[in-house]
Order: C-alpha cells, then structure tokens, then sequence
C-alpha cells in the first residue's frame, strides 16, 4: 500500500521559543481514514499547518505520496485538501466564487471548475446560496462551504481540522456520511476532532499527540481493546425497588437506567441473572459511548505524571 | 499553464473585487479629481497664468492623472492583501500549488489594473476641463504601466509588514501624499531654488510625473532616460524585495 503521508523527525519551534512539536514520527496509508487527537495546544493544528505549507518547519521531513515538500513542494501541495479549523475565506465573496477561484489556483480551467463547484454545492447542500456572500451562511454552512472548497481540484488526501466543530447533530451527522463516502471513493482522509465519538465512528488509525509528541500510534481496534473494562447502559422496565448487584461495579441511574461496569474477561450472564432473581426486566442494552475518552484521558494524563515524576526526580 | 490559470484566477478576483466595491474605489477619485481641476485649475489657475510654457490647466492633468494612478495602485494592493491575511483567504493561495511569483504577478497586476482604470476615467473627466493633447502615446502607456506596477509593489510590501488597517494608511499618508506633492505635479522644478531644486531629484514621482507629462506636452524638467531609469530600477529593487518576503512567508506564514 502506498504511503499518503510520511512525517519523520517533525519540529516546530515558534518564535518566542515555544516547542511545539517534538520530533513526531507518523504514516498515514492511502486510503486510509485517520484521526490525530490531541488536547487543546498539542500540537495537531501545527501538524497539519506544516503539511499544508502554512508553516514553516523547524526540522524533520514532510513527504506526500513521495514527494518531499522541501523539494518538490507543489507537487506535493497538489495532492492535499485542506479543511481549517477557523474560517478563512473571503466573507464577502460570493460562494460560487470562491469555488472557482480556488481551483484555478490549482490550474483547473474556469469552465470545468463552475462544473465542479455546482457538484459539490449541490451534493453539499448550498447550491441555492451559491450568489450569497460567504458572510451570510450559517456555521454549519460554512463549515461545509471550506469543505467544498477543498475538493475542488479533486485531492488525493483530504485534512480537515476539526471540521464538525459547533455544528448541530443532525449536520454532523450528514457530513460523517459525506465523508464516509469520499473515503469510500479513495480519497485518504486525516482528521483532528475534539469529539472522540466521532474519531471511534469514522477513523481506522488513529494517533494521540500531547506537548508536541505522539503517545499513541495504532489501529482503532487495537487501542479500544487497551480498554480493560466496558460499560454498559441497561434499559429496564419500570420496578419500584432499588437494584442490588453483587461483585459487580454499577450504578442506578434512576427507576428505569442502570449503567455496569464489566472487565473484559466476564461475561454478562452473571448481570442479567441478578437481575432476573430480583424480577428486574431489561428492555433493551447499549455500549455507553465515549469509550475512546476514556482511553484518551488516561493517555494524556499517563504522560502527564510521567513528565512530572521526571522533572520532581531531576 | 497550471500558473496562466492561476495567475488569471487572482487577477479576475482581484478586478472583480476593485468592481464589486466600485463606489470605494472608482467613483471617488473621479470627485477628487474634479475639485482639483475647479479649484486649481479654473479658479486658481486662470491667475497663475502660463507654467512651462502651457496654460496651468494643461500643465497639471498629466500630473494629476498621474496621482490617481499612484494612488489607486498602492493602496488597491495594500487594501486588498492585508484584508486577505487579516479574513485569512491569503492562505487559499498558501495552500494551492501557485509560485510566489504567480502572488506577487496577480496582486500586482490587479493594483495595476484598478491604477489604470481609474487613470482613464480621470482623463476622461479632465476633458470636461481642458482641451486634450498627445505628444507621444508610446511614452504616456509605458510610464503609466511602469508606474502603476512599482506602487503597485509598494502596496504589497506595505501589507505584508502591516498588523492593523491603520498600518496600511500610514505609508499613503505619510510619504506618498508629500512626495507627490511635491514630486512636480502642481508646479514645475524650474521655479524652486538651486537648493530644493537637487532635493527634488531624489523623488522618483518626479521622474513619473515629468515623463508622463512628456508624453502628453512633450516638455520634461528631468530626462527621459533618466525618468525610465529611475522607475526601472525601482521596479527591480521592490519586486525583489517583494518576492523575499512571501518566499519566506513574512506576515503570512507561522
């Protein structure tokens, strides 16, 4: 498989001095959907600034599809679509404009592009604002107006930094699937998000980068297997009593929601057979979600303690 | 051809925003222009009499024209590449494939192009004033061309090292206004002492002033050699000093 993205030795030292990232190493393969985590301040939006060429490196190398930026910038730059965190488009130019703007900067003739921009308008739900200025749209809207925009010459990976960021469920939910299916089409896609739900549902990689170093770099499946223990939310029908569970961890809700906790070596039976005894029904069960956060909380806080156990034994 | 298409599309944006904006851009000029040729012209300038050997009026159009020129390339650039980095659409460029020189190319020539635009419609209204008369065309675009193209730098340069919009109004302010002013639009450099006379020279807008009004009254207090010189090197010097900064991304990358 071919590598989309290759990053080895990466440093970016900001002026002022601060260290922002620390000799990161990561590959990302084509095709693949993939999620870089990380706390406020880690270091993701760095990253991925020193990919799109909006900042200058320290040190290390940056590779796409092969292509070293240092020596073959545009071409490498030809294959990247970036998605920023923060809007950065001209509010009051009109979004049809700033579609085929940006694709002739990557030489696609204007004809063409009014093609494309129509496409992706229309698949993104703005075809009918396409005369509005920018300024005029919704968050969402112009969440999925940059997302547009990055399409336009067609990329081969597509970054988006936090894309889904302040926009309501049912949009997020629509935009997972729009790129749900962009990755189905080929298009490698590296994702940084706050909302680990999301990362658990969309990426099969994933890295976890804090102070400006990665601490975990593996497959989705691979990292929630790290989870020792599951918790799962019961539905039950209404009972009056208090439920009473032993040698199992868990936590009455209410009248109607218990949340256990069970390690992975046990098996649910001995749950449902208490329950049973004490006449409680379960209606119905589910996996409680955020099972990434907490893995990504003990991460982060694991290299915290770390870092300070190293500095109280200098 | 990837770069003719990218160079197009920031020179079409660059048009179409100087035209979308149109009241900002094209109309005020016009009414400055207008007030000068009344004020100075038919008012003042009937008693100033002749001024290198032309009625006041005819001396200061192609001075006049001249300032709008300046004027309306510079701060087009300045305006419009500062508020690209301050709105952060400066980085749909960053990120897309296109040379620097492609950036600089299409800025520039989009501050070129609203220079002009506005030149021809300021000698369009001066015709409202004063009979029109041509010594040499070849001259008059070239100068105007030439000098569109090193404001048009300057502008940029400008907005690259500018943090605030008052940044971008300090260097218009400051050292255009004077030098134009005094770069022989109102007068001309015979009437200064031998003093102020050399000091004068050290104004390039004296050079573009003196040889676009060559190309309409064939008369110059500079040589025209001299004059080309002068804006050829300046071009030179900025485009370098222009094409520095963004390659290292000054103002525009971390």
């Amino acid at each position: 498989m071919q590598k989309a993205l290759e990053i080895s030795g990466l440093e970016k030292i900001y002026q002022g001095g601060f260290h922002a990232l620390k000799g990161i190493d990561l590959t990302v393969n084509e095709g693949d959907f993939f999620a870089l985590l990380g706390p406020n301040g880690a270091g993701k939006s760095t990253t991925i600034g020193v990919i799109t060429s909006l900042v200058n490196k320290t040190g290390g190398k940056v590779k796409i599809f092969g292509y070293d930026i240092d020596q073959d910038l545009e071409k490498a730059k030809s294959f990247l679509g970036l998605v920023p965190q923060e809007f950065n488009f001209n509010q009051f130019e009109s979004l049809i404009n700033i579609l085929v703007n940006q694709a002739g900067y990557y030489g696609v003739e204007r004809k063409e592009a009014k093609k494309r921009a129509e496409k992706y308008l229309k698949q993104l739900e703005l075809w009918d604002k396409r005369d509005n200025s920018a300024r005029m749209l919704s968050g969402g809207m112009k969440r999925r107006l940059m997302i547009a925009r990055a399409l336009m010459h067609e990329p081969k990976i597509l970054i988006l930094d936090e894309p889904t960021a302040g926009v309501d469920i049912e949009v997020r939910r629509s935009m997972w699937s729009f790129l749900q299916d962009l990755n189905k089409q080929g298009i490698t896609i590296i994702l940084t998000t706050h909302y680990l739900e999301e990362a658990e549902m969309l990426c099969r990689n994933i890295a976890i980068i804090n102070q400006g170093e990665i601490v975990e770099n593996t497959d989705m499946k691979s990292l929630l297997a790290q989870l020792d223990i599951e918790t799962f939310v019961l539905d039950l029908a209404k009972h009056k009593q208090s439920v009473v569970l032993d040698n199992i961890a868990y936590r009455q809700l209410d009248h109607h929601s218990l949340e256990v906790d069970i390690p992975k070596a046990q098996s649910l039976n001995k749950v449902f057979a208490q329950l049973s005894e004490q006449g409680v029904e379960v209606l119905s069960m589910r996996n409680k979600t955020n099972r990434l956060e907490a893995l990504f909380v003990g991460l982060i806080t694991h290299q915290s303690n770390e870092k300070a156990g190293d500095l109280a034994s200098e | 051809m990837n770069n003719a298409i990218a160079l197009k599309s920031i020179l079409t944006k660059e048009v179409q925003r100087f035209l979308r904006i149109w009241v900002q851009t094209l109309v005020p000029p016009a009414i400055t222009i207008s007030l000068y040729f009344i004020i100075f012209g038919s008012l003042i300038g009937s008693r100033i009499g002749k001024m290198g050997g032309f009625d006041y009026m005819s001396f200061i159009v192609p001075g006049l024209i001249m300032m709008s020129v300046i004027t309306n390339s510079y701060s087009n650039v300045a305006s419009s590449f500062f508020s690209a980095k301050w709105q952060r659409n400066i980085e749909e460029m960053l990120v897309a494939p296109v040379p620097n020189w492609v950036i600089v190319a299409g800025y520039v020539g989009g501050g070129m192009a609203r220079g002009m635009l506005v030149g021809l419609i300021v000698t369009f209204v001066s015709l409202f004033f004063v009979d029109f008369q041509i010594h040499n065309i070849a001259v008059i675009i070239i100068t105007v061309t030439l000098t569109s193209a090193v404001f048009a730098l300057g502008g940029l340069i400008n907005a690259v090292f500018a943090g605030s919009f008052d940044d971008i109004s300090i260097i218009p302010t400051f050292v255009l206004t004077p030098l134009t002013y005094l770069g022989g639009v109102f007068y001309s450099l015979s009437l200064l002492p031998d003093f102020w006379y050399g000091v004068s020279q050290l104004n390039p807008i004296v050079y573009m002033v003196n040889a676009f009004r060559y190309g309409f009254l064939g008369v110059s207090d500079v040589s025209l050699t001299l004059s080309f010189v002068v804006i050829g090197t300046l071009i030179t010097v900025l485009f370098t000093i222009a094409m520095t900064l963004i390659s290292k991304g000054v103002g525009i990358r971390s």
